[in-house]
């Protein structure tokens, strides 16, 4: 029988502030465990939580680049439930009023156009981590030091119908959450990460078939496999006429399957119910209006814009927006050397290789917009090849010397384009040839190869070619 | 007149004056524990030797000029609820027993710079579950005045410790009546400011859209002089209103002659007990002496307070106590056999009955499918409730009604009859639920020798009004700073 795959994501973001949620402990990752804590993000007895009001800027920058409306009393609310890694006994998320509800988010798969709905986004705290040492038996340690890190959660609606859709909704939010500063969209670390709630029906029933959650995809990849597994697991329960159990999967990437973690039955009642230890929170329309005026331009408009400014292929645009300090990257050279094909060539061949290599972002490259621009048009002057300039490039990218026209200079690297003295030279090799001269005139044209490398050979590979290749021509004919 | 017999004010004073230091006082008040405290059992811990140690620095703070508070100096004892740096806080409760904290809440940072005495930790109903102090899991208090009754609760401790004079005066908490019902059953003044008016910081929570901070002390003028310390505007508490803090203490000698006094009928209903009723009614004709006009008013939401306290101050108590899951502190059950029987051995043998009772009473109000027939109701009726004093306030400036319908009741009286015990909190629990200042100041005693408190309820953050009223009627009565007869002592 043929189904419809219903899918509905629930994404967490782990917020870039410098501070936590609820306490003025560090974010900072990969301190010894334990040190960022204090009495509030452990749950000592009396501690009270007081909101870092960054961690609402951040949840109100993604609600209005998701077409979200914006709460303007939203409510802090407890979620209890028992865990050691949970050092209140509740987790302090929002329930009944979220800062965020009912946006909506574009993406693009095989060409077709498609709009996602977005339930809502709420501010969170997070949990800490639990270390079982392998070494020490039956023993068990906390690490306080994620707990009360901010997290935004994104809902989508139940608006995806196939894996690949669910890939490139992840992927276009995960761009937006990361143009917007507000998360790193590290999935391994797992600072962006996701759960799926995936369902079949038959085609044209009214009603949605019973879903499973998919917990645990740490990449891409993952998602894709994992809910194209948990597809076919539901197909195959259905086609055998049997029923799909509401429960939690984990998605085990080794082995390539999910297992269940927890049923229905087993399903926690939350409890939720609103912090009173904590203010409903007021976001005025002078905020949200401060917050949109800030906004950085999205990665869809500024794709656009690129095309349309300078006329680079959508490829290439696509190629430069991935990273939103790539494409201020290419803009920066491009305000200095105004050939934006040739720039975007440079950065997505020369530069990008590089930094792969290194494994470093663009804000970290050595090159700066500036050392380019200034390489780039000494290319087009004709003070070097190409080919020098490529050396050049690679030059200042190890050596973080930002200044080519001086490399130029001390490796006497510059093109000798000065006809006089190339005029000079071109009359020696001529002389020097005379049956060869005669031969290229007899119409061994192949030939005039030969004379080029002489040149070439007595400058170094510093002459100009064109230059020599006029100066020939006049010569020999 | 011994040192531990006298007033806050009345010591403020005399240090001014370098009558006396502030290590006499301490070693009068340490004294005082030495004799009393065995048979009034208000002290869980007692810390003399830091005290001593804080004693001498006031009185070096004052040799060298440096700023005087009221309290510089003053030996004063806290509710064992409000942690305190390096010095056990239990909270009445064997899941506690043994946590030192690693912080100080934010009023006892605020005494600590203003230069107090901590005498040490004072007995509680554990968790502040309880009106009799009956409910610690370490030892009862008793009442000084008859010592076959209790001090009322939950901060017993606190009340007994002033009426015993064990302590200059001290800081107790209130959620439903937990500062002026054990005020009232032990002749002592304890007040209940707005919520918000004093941190939270530092104070473990019962019910955290409830709990309030206060003094309780052996005159008015002492609360207006402690209250004036702690409180004001706290970061760390979101909660706490940002209001400048009047001179409470400046304000109290201010007239009262055109004050509108309203009597809420719903207080003085059946149940309450006769001589209760005329000790109040005689402290309202007092009063009106003054030229204060009185007028008959009606809450009549009344009657449903103590149902809607206990649906939400147990929901908030649920998920408050639900970090004492013996992974981090405090007690843990040794013979566990894995993390849930850990979680149930450790919450099942450190709880007492009483905080077992309420933690399941709250789970069911928020479980799914009872949120909205309890939590969500309870919350509507609080509004309601709420509303009803706001009515009232338009026409008059100050409530004036009896704290608890009885004076304090005997040893194991109520204990195996839980909705009695919450009953008797129907005078002081919408006070609470609004969010109102509130004070119990002595206003007779029963013909058995038992204190009477009369309660005065003010509108939100009128609490300079509030310790005005209660100093001019405190004058004209006369009943504040009677001290119990207690064995053993010379007469
Ligand atoms: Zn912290």
């Amino acid at each position: 029988m043929d189904y419809e795959i219903v899918i509905g994501l629930e994404v967490h973001c782990q917020l870039l502030t410098e501070t936590k949620i609820f306490c003025g402990c560090s974010t900072h990752f990969g301190n010894p465990p334990n040190q960022n804590s204090c009495p509030v993000c452990t749950g000592m007895p009396g501690a009270l939580p007081v909101l870092n009001r960054k961690v609402v800027d951040f949840a109100v920058r993604a609600g209005l680049a998701t077409a979200c409306k914006i709460t303007p009393n939203s409510v802090f609310a407890r979620k209890n439930y028992f865990y050691p890694d949970l050092p209140k006994g509740y987790q302090i998320s929002q329930f009944e009023l979220p800062i965020c509800i009912g946006g909506h988010l574009d993406i693009e798969v095989e060409g077709e156009k498609k709009r996602i709905g977005i339930t809502r986004i709420h501010m969170e705290e997070d949990a800490g981590k639990l270390v079982h040492p392998e070494y020490e038996h039956g023993v068990s340690y906390v690490d306080y030091n994620r707990a009360c890190v901010p997290l935004i959660e994104i809902v989508s609606e139940p608006d995806m119908r196939s894996s690949a859709e669910a890939v490139a909704y992840l992927k276009a939010l995960r761009e937006i959450v990361v143009y917007l500063g507000v998360c790193d969209g590290n999935m391994e670390e797992g600072s962006f990460r996701c759960d799926a709630n995936i369902s079949l029906r038959r085609w044209g029933a009214p009603e949605f078939g019973t879903r499973a959650e998919l917990k645990n995809m740490n990449s891409f990849r993952n998602v894709q496999r994992a809910i194209e597994y948990e597809v076919e697991r539901q197909r195959d329960i259905l086609d055998g006429g049997g029923q799909v159990v509401q429960e939690t999967r984990l998605w085990n990437v080794d082995r390539g399957v999910s297992m269940s973690m927890r049923g229905k039955e087993e399903a926690h009642d939350y409890r939720y119910f609103p912090d009173p230890d904590l203010l409903p929170v007021v976001v005025d329309e002078v905020w949200v209006e401060d917050v949109r005026q800030k906004l950085p331009e999205l990665p869809a408009a500024k794709r656009q814009r690129l095309v349309d400014d300078y006329a680079i292929p959508v490829v290439d645009a696509e190629v430069l927006t991935a990273d939103r300090a790539m494409a201020d990257y290419f803009e920066a050279v491009v305000k200095l050397f105004a050939q934006p094909k040739a720039v975007a060539n440079w950065i997505m061949v020369e530069l990008m290789k590089l930094i792969n290599e290194d494994k470093i972002s663009i804000t970290q490259c050595p090159i700066t917009p500036q050392g380019l621009g200034d390489l780039l048009s000494l290319i087009d002057e004709g003070v070097i090849s190409g080919k020098i300039g490529k050396q050049v490039f690679s030059q200042m990218y190890s050596s973080a010397n930002n200044d080519p026209r001086q490399l130029i200079e001390d490796q006497g690297l510059a093109q000798m384009s000065d006809v006089g003295e190339l005029a000079a030279l071109v009359d020696d090799i001529v002389a020097a040839n005379d049956g060869k001269v005669k031969e290229y005139q007899q119409g061994k044209v192949k030939l005039f190869g030969f004379f080029v490398g002489q040149v070439m050979k007595k400058t170094k590979g510093q002459a100009n070619p064109q230059v020599v290749n006029r100066l020939l021509k006049e010569k020999i004919g | 007149m011994e040192l531990y017999n006298c007033s806050l004010e009345e010591l403020w004073q005399r240090l001014e004056k370098g009558e006396v230091s502030s290590l006499e006082v301490t070693r009068s008040v340490f004294k005082r524990i030495a004799e009393v405290d065995e048979t009034v059992g208000a002290y869980l811990e007692i810390d003399e030797k830091r005290a001593l140690v804080q004693a001498e620095a006031a009185d070096e703070r004052r040799r060298q000029g440096q700023e005087i508070t009221p309290v510089t100096g003053i030996p004063l004892g806290l509710k064992d609820l409000l942690s305190t740096a390096g010095l056990k806080t239990t909270c009445g409760s064997k899941m506690l027993a043994g946590y030192r904290p690693e912080y100080d809440a934010t009023v006892v940072s605020r005494l600590r710079e203003a230069g107090a005495v901590i005498t040490g930790k004072l007995n509680m109903d554990e968790f502040a579950m309880g009106s009799s102090t009956e409910n610690s899991s370490f030892k009862p208090t008793r009442n000084p005045w008859d010592l076959k009754r209790v001090p009322g609760g939950s901060s017993g401790g606190s009340t007994a410790a002033v009426a015993s004079a064990t302590a200059i005066a001290t800081l107790g908490s209130d959620t439903g009546g937990s500062i002026r019902q054990p005020a009232s059953f032990c002749g002592v003044v304890g007040m209940k400011p707005t919520y918000g008016r004093v941190s939270r910081y530092g104070l473990v929570a019962f019910a955290s859209s409830l709990d309030q901070i206060g003094p309780v002390t052996l005159t008015v003028a002492d609360a207006a002089l402690l209250l004036g310390v702690i409180a004001g505007h706290d970061e760390r508490d979101s909660t706490s209103v940002d209001l400048p803090v009047a001179d409470y203490y400046g304000g109290l000698k201010n007239e009262i002659k055109d004050l509108r006094i309203g009597v809420p009928a719903e207080y003085f209903g059946a149940g309450l007990d006769p001589e209760v009723e005329a000790a109040v009614r005689l402290g309202c004709r007092q009063m009106a002496a003054t030229g204060a006009r009185f007028e008959d008013v009606s809450l009549p939401h009344t009657d449903y307070a103590v149902a809607t306290y206990y649906l939400l101050a147990t929901a908030e108590a649920s998920s408050n106590l639900a970090r004492y899951d013996g992974v981090k502190y405090g007690f843990r059950a040794e013979d566990a056999d894995g993390l849930i029987d850990m979680y149930r051995k450790t919450r099942a043998q450190g709880f007492g009955d009483e905080v077992k009772r309420r933690i399941m009473l709250g789970t069911y109000a928020l479980s799914a499918g009872y949120y909205d027939a309890y939590y969500r109701k309870a919350q509507q009726v609080r509004t309601l409730i709420t509303r009803d004093f706001d009515k009232v306030f338009a026409g008059c400036d100050v409530l004036v009604a009896p704290v608890c319908p009885t004076p304090a009741f005997a040893f194991g009286e109520k204990v195996d009859d839980p909705l009695s015990m919450y009953l008797s909190d129907i005078l002081t629990i919408p006070v609470n639920l609004a969010g109102l200042p509130a004070i119990s100041v002595p206003c007779g005693f029963t013909k058995a020798g038992l204190p009477i408190g009369l309660q005065i309820i003010a509108k939100p953050f009128a609490e300079e009004t509030l310790l005005k009223v209660a100093w001019h009627y405190e004058q004209m009565a006369g009943w504040s700073g009677r001290r119990p007869q207690l064995a053993g002592e010379a007469v």
